[in-house]
């Protein structure tokens, strides 16, 4: 059986293909943080809202500078050609369109391409962070996500019932079951991970979804 | 003109009632010392702008526990749980900004800028009350300019003049806090003379800083410690 921890892992793995060469990045806190690690430092430039480009893994992590950590708090390294900026000038890079992709955890992401991220009807919202600004700005967002809630719910959607993050639309949603793309307001199925059934999918799904192979095999 | 003060002397310049501005992200470029200097000040109802509200009991945190907060606006209070049981009871207002437009009103409000328009937040739960604008057929988000009667900033290393330098990620929203407040107070780790700083690398010019305070509480690997 597959731990928490290991699916989270496969899913960091698979989208940490899809960063293209010499792109800017913004992990988002979850699942996303782990895709560092998985991806080409030499071909990627991670960026973090709180005021760096150039994020770089921490190789020996006894070793940390408490005045060095990413988004989610963590301590990390500095890459050759990093560079540090204030907040006003990390999300004016965000919400101006400079960063070319963000990888973002979700509560929901429903079948319109909208998801939500940041509350849970019932309970005080206490924090937004970045997570809107990433959505009006990056030219394209990535969510990583576990399939369902850990109450075995689906987590894709007909329509959102937790408040939604942005009226923008993600690009790409990839879980352990499988990767899926918006493609002219539809969404698509273009991967299964390796294992799992076209069934194993309807049955964990709640949006509607067509199946649109992705011509070239990963 | 010597900008050089205590902790305890520039806390005079703090009233009940004021908005204060307090950098940092979490305790990461928190002005430490400062904070600390606050909590003993007999003060209340204060309205901080700050990301955060510290940790529970840590930071700004402690300012929490004893009740002299009465508004707090900022990005992400979720690191501190004790933000939600003071709002619970009512004894605390809570205004959440995307950080992005949190950090772009302090901008603004540095910069004489009265508000703008941005996308972030459309269509949102944060929209609510707000004006929409259409700019070339997007819908943009009326946000206003935010400022404080007192900035409560941290840096690496000062001149004497007050010309910063930050130090990494500590920089974060202390450099556009320096300029949106009436009184600004820069806590800093090294002081050295005018010429030292490089003109090149200064990234807070001296005009806007009121006021320097060597720091005392430092974070370090171990936590914050007394330096």
């Amino acid at each position: 059986m597959n731990t928490l921890k290991d699916v989270q892992e496969l899913i960091a793995q698979r989208a940490a293909q899809e960063i293209t060469p010499f792109a800017t990045v913004n992990l988002g806190i979850g699942i996303p943080t782990l895709i560092a690690k998985y991806a080409d430092s030499d071909k990627v430039f991670f960026h973090t809202e709180n005021g760096m480009l150039g994020v770089g893994e921490l190789k020996h992590p006894s070793n940390f500078d408490p005045g060095l950590v990413n988004a989610g708090k963590l301590p990390v390294a500095e890459e050759t050609g990093a560079s540090y900026f204030h907040s006003a000038d990390s999300f004016a890079m965000i919400r101006g369109g400079h960063v070319e992709m963000a990888f973002l955890g979700a509560l929901q992401v429903d079948e319109s391409g909208f998801i939500a991220n940041w509350a849970v009807p019932g309970k005080n919202i206490m924090g937004v962070g970045g997570a809107m600004d990433l959505l009006s700005g990056a030219k394209k967002i990535i969510i990583t996500t576990n399939h369902c809630t850990k109450n075995g719910e689906p987590k894709l959607v007909k329509s959102c019932t937790y408040p939604i993050t942005s009226t923008r639309k993600v690009n790409t949603i990839i879980t352990e079951l499988a990767v899926f793309e918006f493609v002219n307001d539809r969404l698509k199925l273009i991967e299964l991970m390796p294992g799992v059934t076209l069934e194993e999918v309807a049955r964990n799904t709640e949006a509607d979804y067509e199946i649109n192979w992705r011509k070239e095999s990963k | 003109m010597d900008k050089i003060r205590t902790a305890e002397e520039v806390m005079q310049n703090v009233k009940s009632g004021d908005t204060i501005m307090v950098g940092g992200f979490g305790l990461v470029g928190a002005p430490l010392t400062l904070i600390d200097e606050l909590t003993r000040q007999e003060v209340n109802g204060l309205t901080i702008i700050s990301n955060n509200l510290g940790e529970a009991g840590k930071g700004l945190g402690i300012l929490l526990r004893q009740g002299k907060i009465k508004k707090a606006i900022g990005s992400y209070f979720t690191s501190n749980r004790e933000v939600g049981d003071h709002f619970n009871i009512g004894k605390l207002e809570i205004q959440l900004m995307p950080q992005g437009t949190m950090s772009e009103s302090i901008r603004a409000g540095g910069a004489g800028i009265g508000a703008y328009y941005t996308k972030t937040g459309v269509g949102t739960e944060l929209a609510k009350g707000k004006e929409v604008r259409v700019i070339n057929d997007e819908n943009y988000l009326y946000e206003e300019a935010l400022k404080a009667n007192v900035a409560l900033i941290k840096a690496q290393k000062a001149d004497t003049l007050g010309n910063l330098i930050y130090y990494k990620t500590t920089r974060n929203f202390n450099p556009i806090m320096a300029t949106a407040a009436d009184y600004v107070i820069a806590e800093v780790d090294e002081i050295v003379e005018p010429g030292e700083l490089l003109p090149e690398e200064i990234v807070t010019p001296h005009l806007y800083i009121d006021a320097i305070v060597k720091s005392k509480l430092i974070l370090t690997r171990e936590g914050v410690v007394e330096r």
